[in-house]
């Protein structure tokens, strides 16, 4: 048991983290690469025409992976947050700085996919629908996060006050889905909602469920990297940036 | 305690009413501009109202936020009351209940005023005052976690919007949504106990995120 | 197979615009990320790697062949 703790803190050290994710990197690519092919693959080429919306429905293998990401790393980013400020683990606040401009990128991605799909759809561009709008707000907690670490000098306490955000959105999030799904309720004349999809063939699940594995993937790389570089950056007066950074210098430059 | 810390803020208040008197100007003035934007058909003013007049008790909220932990962080004070015996989060509650009586309480007396100039009936003023009452001290509470976070960081105003502004869209909609609920013949009811919760929610549990926040702004 | 031709597998039962439009958008922005932050680490390493050099450089003068050395590894 006590050989565990030290194991979890071991790998917790930017120190020992920093190569392990260099080496974890082009697995996580490959994985996504693969995911991503055979979800396309399946969605793009394979799926049949959906009945009722043709075949502007294939937006719908990127919008829903795009969405849950959004979700998810929002959820996962709080998580880390909220470790790093619980246990004092300087890698638990990087890794939430590190995934915050990936979930913006997919909050974005959802918005914009899901405007070029109710645009054939519903014949409009965007519709005040309870997830589009959550989705939106989402996006607006994301900049939120990222506004506040970027005007705060010291990284320690950009990572707590980060923290303190994310969980406090965290806290928020259901409340405002709950409330932005009542204003729908009551100011929605036409239903047009995306939780009713028609039933969908298996074909149909299961591309979107490869598309969305594949952005996870994407953002666990992505993630990897952007935290290396946030560990280069505000560790380089210790030795082992140092060390890294004279000694084989080849190492550092080899990866990206 | 409490008391003391809502009288020492009142009485430090008072010192500087111009920018109370500055807030309760902006909220007239914009929900004013209105009627000038959009044009003074009544039927379209008394169906944009709800949402006019809370959109801008958001804003004047916010005007006065920044000076919430500000002042008292200039001067020490801030440094002293955490090391206070009571829990800062009470300290923190005493903060936002003064900040309420400032700049949340004027805000309620003023909407029914400005409720006239667009058209509203006895009725849907009455509940826009309501709502404005029940909602403001949640304004105050969440406003405090964004004041807390933005201590002494540059460009801290406009950051504070950013970060408050999204936490309060459940107040907006429920507020707004109660004065909409009276004006299309639905009772206000729901709205406003929902309200009451989201209320009872910022008082009470958000000085404990900015308690922890003023001390990491502190260290 | 879905599709009987490649024409009609661009055209999108006329929906060509919005689903390649996502399409386009979401392949960009996801290749561009990982562009930038690699980008965004080689000038970090350079930066750091330069200061490194001219620290050592004041506390060791007669190191800098070495370094020079380095760099351009």
């Amino acid at each position: 048991m006590t050989d565990r703790v030290i194991n979890w803190y071991k790998y917790a050290s930017p120190q020992t983290f920093y190569p392990l994710a260099g080496k974890l990197i082009p697995w996580f690519w490959a994985l996504a690469a693969l995911f991503g092919i055979a979800g396309l693959t399946i969605g793009f080429l394979i799926a049949p025409t959906d009945a009722q919306q043709g075949e502007g429905y294939r937006i719908i293998f990127l919008h829903v992976p795009a969405s849950w990401l959004s979700m998810f790393i929002y959820l996962v980013m709080a998580f880390w947050a909220g470790i790093g400020l619980a246990f004092n683990i300087r890698l638990s606040g990087m890794m939430a700085s590190a995934l915050a401009p990936t979930g913006a990128l997919f909050a974005f991605l959802s918005l914009w996919t899901g405007a070029l799909w109710g645009k054939p759809m519903w014949g409009t561009w965007w519709v005040w629908d309870a997830r589009l709008t959550s989705e939106l707000i989402l996006l607006f907690l994301y900049i939120g996060f990222i506004a506040l670490q970027a005007a705060i000098d010291d990284p320690r306490r950009a990572d707590k006050a980060g923290a303190i955000l994310a969980l406090v959105g965290v806290v928020n999030i259901p409340i405002i889905y709950f409330s932005v799904k009542w204003w729908n309720t009551l100011h929605q004349g036409a239903s047009v909602s995306l939780t009713k999809a028609p039933s969908m063939a298996a074909m149909m699940l299961w591309g979107m469920l490869l598309c969305a594995l594949a952005c996870w993937m994407y953002s666990i790389a992505i993630a990897l990297m952007r935290v290396r570089t946030i560990m280069l950056e505000r560790e380089r007066h210790t030795d082992w940036v140092r060390a890294l950074l004279s000694g084989n210098g080849h190492d550092t430059s080899r990866h990206p | 305690m409490l008391r003391a810390v809502i009288g020492r803020d009142l009485r430090l208040a008072m010192r500087r009413q111009a920018d109370i008197v500055a807030a309760m100007f902006f909220f007239i003035i914009v929900v004013s501009l209105f009627p000038l934007g959009v044009g003074p058909e009544p039927d379209q003013l008394r169906r944009m109202a709800p949402g006019v007049l809370w959109v801008a008790a958001l804003l004047a909220t916010m005007l006065s936020l920044p000076r919430l932990f500000a002042d008292d962080h200039r001067d020490g004070t801030l440094e002293q009351l955490t090391l206070a015996p009571q829990p800062l989060g009470v300290i923190v509650l005493g903060k936002v209940i003064a900040h309420w009586l400032v700049a949340g309480l004027p805000l309620v007396v003023l909407a029914p005023v400005l409720g006239i100039q667009f058209d509203l009936s006895s009725d849907a003023l009455l509940v826009l005052t309501v709502s404005l009452l029940i909602g403001t001290p949640a304004l105050s509470g969440i406003g405090a976690i964004g004041a807390a976070l933005t201590l002494g960081v540059r460009g801290g105003g406009v950051l504070l919007s950013l970060l408050v502004l999204p936490l309060y869209i459940p107040v907006l909609i429920f507020g707004a949504g109660a004065v909409d609920a009276t004006l299309s013949g639905l009772g206000p009811q729901a709205h406003l106990s929902l309200l009451g919760a989201l209320a009872l929610g910022g008082v009470f549990f958000a000085p404990w995120p900015t308690a922890a926040a003023l001390r990491v702004a502190l260290e | 197979m879905h599709w009987n031709s490649f024409a009609e597998f661009l055209a999108m039962g006329n929906h060509a615009v919005y689903v390649w439009g996502s399409v386009g958008v979401m392949a960009v922005l996801m290749i561009a990320e990982p562009m930038l932050l690699v980008r965004g680490r080689k000038t970090l390493v350079a930066r750091l790697k330069r200061q490194l050099r001219a620290e050592q450089h004041e506390s060791v003068a007669n190191r800098s062949t070495s370094n020079t050395h380095r760099s351009q590894a």
